[in-house]
């Protein structure tokens, strides 16, 4: 059964990459888990008391203090035996993990303890209406960063939140997407296999924030990727392990024009050169992870 | 012996199944079970997890929380599903 | 056993003897003797709890919120701006009803940035649904940990408990404490068996979002939860004097009333200071009792009113203020007092601010002026002469 551990019947918009997400991880990580879970979409299209779509223990931890309530967590289960068979997960979204929950996620690495903080990511605070975060991308249309006469949408750069985990000597940090279903339970899998603080980012596009049509779900993070702009990767102590590989190189442009909130770029001059910039992103990322490496150059 | 915590504090699992999403649609899913191969991908996209898919059964879609997003017609490799406007 | 010992170490030692599972905190003045001398034990294998070095007092309360829900006896301790700090997850806390045992060491707030004792940090948090206690002694400081985890894991109760400690004063200081042993303390506080858990086998979900269609029962049933705690908190003091020979009523106590005219009402160290006080004034005849208000929250409004019913004069000395308005505990004090038929002079007076050296003199002054007066807000030992800023 496909929602054994996530029951449907939660308030996800429909066409919600991240309700696929947390299903999917929960199919991988099975039910010998607990899951403390950051205030955000997920945590609020889940649990409308009296009713809850989880079949695995759950607790809502409030918005910045997620990573600590699992460290608490996992202290219990040491405390009492359990942690050699229980595993503990702490899902936030980018407030959860990348603003507000930084500093309680710093925490949680630097001690190092058995958690695995999985990020849902879909660049922006959806669940408040579309606010801007740092996990934006540059370019990015959100209601606090909106595009205008005076402005190209958020003018800062995405937090690289995996080169910051890695750089706490997170024991497995890896980047997953939706849209690549098996990928991403091969990731969980691999990261709850494996001792210490680990870091996962899910990639979950949002029909809603990102303005496209619910049913291009799986074709805008697919575009995420084999534009470069969100590459997968694996990395096992601050090193690069494994990466998903492209087959060709796409224009930025095919993913940007699948997106409303990306539409204000093509309108400017302004825009032109922002739209130049993403597209130097993608090709820093395909050149720093090596995505259009073919195998035997590597010998 | 009665505690003085309400049950209400807390929500039982996967209760939200008693919540039939199925109302919000307004296109719905409709699958040729001729097409279908059972390639089991529209299940794997399915943000509501209701789609099964059997060699035997072929696929099918509980319509009583499917949000007719469409996720599993655009997927469908066969072009086995198709959204249709729905007659309420 | 008795031995001179820093408050401090009293509450460590009574917090290792409650057997915690898991320990988290963040230091913060004047907290960190108890939180060192906690690590120490662990550190030398006195403790077996874990310790979750945690990176603010924000994560301390949310570790312990976690390890809680997961059915771990846990500890906290912070004070001041680590109290402000956790604030939210205090509420979260007491909402969750998770009987957690936080010792709170009374520091003042910023601004100014001052790390000496007064009330105001409890003050702040004394509507998140924490019961609190204050101790007036280093060894009722230890006392009421044990009572603490007794009253927060019962049944009727499950709530959090915040024991008050004035920081320095009972932190800082030595004095002798009698530190029970182990066997006594389990017979007392028995395993922590808790009413519901995270557990696999029973995957519930907790703190889930609750609209308006449930959010007013939930609530309801939390303050009718604390206010019926009081029972619970006289039975916990009522068992300890039972078996440790020590202890007062657990809610207030009360010294001269029979024949007191004039009752000073406080809460916590001061009341040292208060008795001495009062007995220098009794050798002169003055007709003065006191009333120790042990128990803060619940407020314990019919044990105040059956207290004072014959005082002709009140008088509140309080180390906090409600701005805007005057100190709360005299507020509440007065308005608990408000049914009587006979309704006495009441006097409010804030002292100790800040760490002020509350001495004999301060309480003769409030004594003196309220013979007098029966002023709301009197900022006792203050001068009122300040230098304002030149507008140009």
């Amino acid at each position: 059964m496909s929602n054994q551990f996530f029951a449907p019947g939660h308030t996800a918009c429909s066409g919600c990459a991240q309700s696929l997400a947390a299903r999917l991880v929960l199919e991988a990580a099975g039910p010998e888990i607990i899951v403390a879970n950051a205030t955000g979409c997920l945590e609020v299209f889940t649990t409308r008391a009296p009713q809850s779509s989880w079949g695995v223990p759950w607790i809502h931890s409030l918005f910045e203090n997620v990573s600590a309530v699992a460290s608490g967590i996992e202290a219990a289960l040491r405390a009492d035996g359990r942690s050699e068979k229980v595993k503990v997960l702490a899902f936030g979204g980018d407030g959860g993990t990348a603003d507000i929950g930084m500093g309680s996620l710093s925490g949680l690495m630097e001690r190092g303890q058995d958690v695995l903080y999985v990020c849902y990511d879909n660049e922006a605070y959806m669940n408040t209406g579309i606010q801007r975060s740092g996990l934006t991308p540059p370019g990015g249309n959100t209601t606090t960063s909106p595009a205008g006469k005076k402005s190209i949408g958020k003018l800062e750069g995405k937090k690289d939140m995996p080169a910051i985990m890695a750089a706490h000597k997170a024991s497995y940090v890896a980047t997953a997407n939706a849209s690549y279903p098996q990928d991403l339970k091969r990731k969980i899998k691999k990261a709850l296999s494996l001792p210490g603080a680990k870091y996962i980012q899910i990639l979950v596009p949002c029909p809603l924030g990102w303005r496209y049509e619910g049913k291009d779900t799986i074709l805008a993070g697919k575009l995420a990727v084999e534009t470069g702009l969100f590459p997968l990767f694996e990395m096992e102590n601050g090193v690069v392990t494994k990466v998903m590989k492209l087959k060709e190189k796409k224009s930025v442009d095919d993913y940007l024009k699948l997106q409303r909130r990306f539409a204000h770029l093509y309108k400017s001059e302004a825009g032109k050169e922002e739209l130049a910039k993403i597209q130097t992103i993608a090709d820093q990322n395909i050149e720093k992870f090596g995505l259009l490496e073919k195998e035997e150059a590597k010998a | 012996m009665k505690s003085s915590v309400p049950k209400l504090i807390m929500a039982e699992p996967l209760t939200s199944a008693l919540n039939h999403t199925g109302s919000w649609r307004v296109f719905r899913p409709v699958a040729d079970k001729e097409k279908c191969t059972a390639c089991t991908l529209c299940t794997n996209v399915c943000p509501e997890g209701i789609i099964t898919v059997s060699r035997e059964t072929k696929v099918d879609i509980d319509y009583n929380y499917c949000k007719g997003c469409g996720m599993c017609a655009e997927i469908c490799p066969a072009k086995a599903i198709v959204m249709e406007r729905e007659v309420k | 056993m008795k031995k001179v010992m820093e408050g401090s170490m009293a509450v460590a030692e009574a917090v290792k003897l409650s057997r915690p599972a898991v320990i988290a905190a963040y230091p913060i003045t004047p907290q960190t003797h108890i939180v060192e001398d906690l690590a120490d034990m662990v550190a030398n294998g006195e403790c077996n709890a874990q310790y979750v070095n945690v990176e603010s007092e924000h994560s301390a309360a949310s570790a312990v919120l976690g390890s809680q829900a997961a059915g771990a006896r846990s500890f906290t301790a912070t004070s001041s701006q680590g109290l402000l700090l956790m604030a939210e997850v205090l509420f979260n806390i007491a909402g969750m009803r998770l009987p957690l045992v936080l010792v709170n060491v009374n520091r003042a707030v910023s601004a100014p940035i001052n790390i000496w004792n007064d009330h105001q940090d409890s003050f702040a948090l004394r509507d998140c649904g924490f019961i609190q206690l204050f101790a007036e002694t280093n060894q009722e400081a230890a006392d009421l940990v044990f009572q603490a985890y007794r009253i927060a894991e019962d049944y009727r109760v499950m709530l959090p408990v915040m024991v008050n400690i004035d920081g320095f004063i009972i932190s800082h200081s030595f004095s002798p404490v009698d530190i029970p042993e182990q066997a006594k303390v389990d017979e007392y506080l028995p395993a922590y068996k808790p009413l519901m858990k995270l557990d696999t086998a029973n995957p519930i979900s907790w703190g889930t979002m609750g609209g308006p269609d449930v959010y007013s029962e939930i609530r309801y049933s939390l303050s009718q939860a604390i206010l019926n705690s009081k029972p619970v908190i006289a039975q916990a003091a009522d068992e300890f004097n039972k078996i440790f020979g020590r202890g007062g009523s657990g809610i207030v106590e009360g010294y001269h009333l029979e024949d007191a005219e004039t009752v000073i009402v406080a809460m916590g160290s001061i009341l040292g200071t208060i008795k001495e006080a009062v007995k220098e004034r009794r050798k002169a005849g003055e007709k003065i009792g006191i009333l120790k208000i042990r128990t803060y929250r619940p407020f314990p409004e019919q044990e105040i009113r059956e207290a004072l019913k014959n005082a002709k004069t009140v008088i509140v000395i309080s180390k906090e203020i409600s701005l805007g308005y005057t100190s709360a505990l005299f507020t509440e004090i007065k308005a608990a007092l408000y049914s009587l038929a006979q309704r006495p002079r009441m006097a409010g007076f804030i002292a100790g601010l800040g760490g002020r050296d509350i001495t004999l003199s301060t309480i003769y002054e409030a004594l003196d002026v309220s013979k007098k007066e029966e002023p709301e807000l009197y900022f006792l030992d203050t001068s009122k002469e300040l230098e304002m800023l030149e507008v140009n």
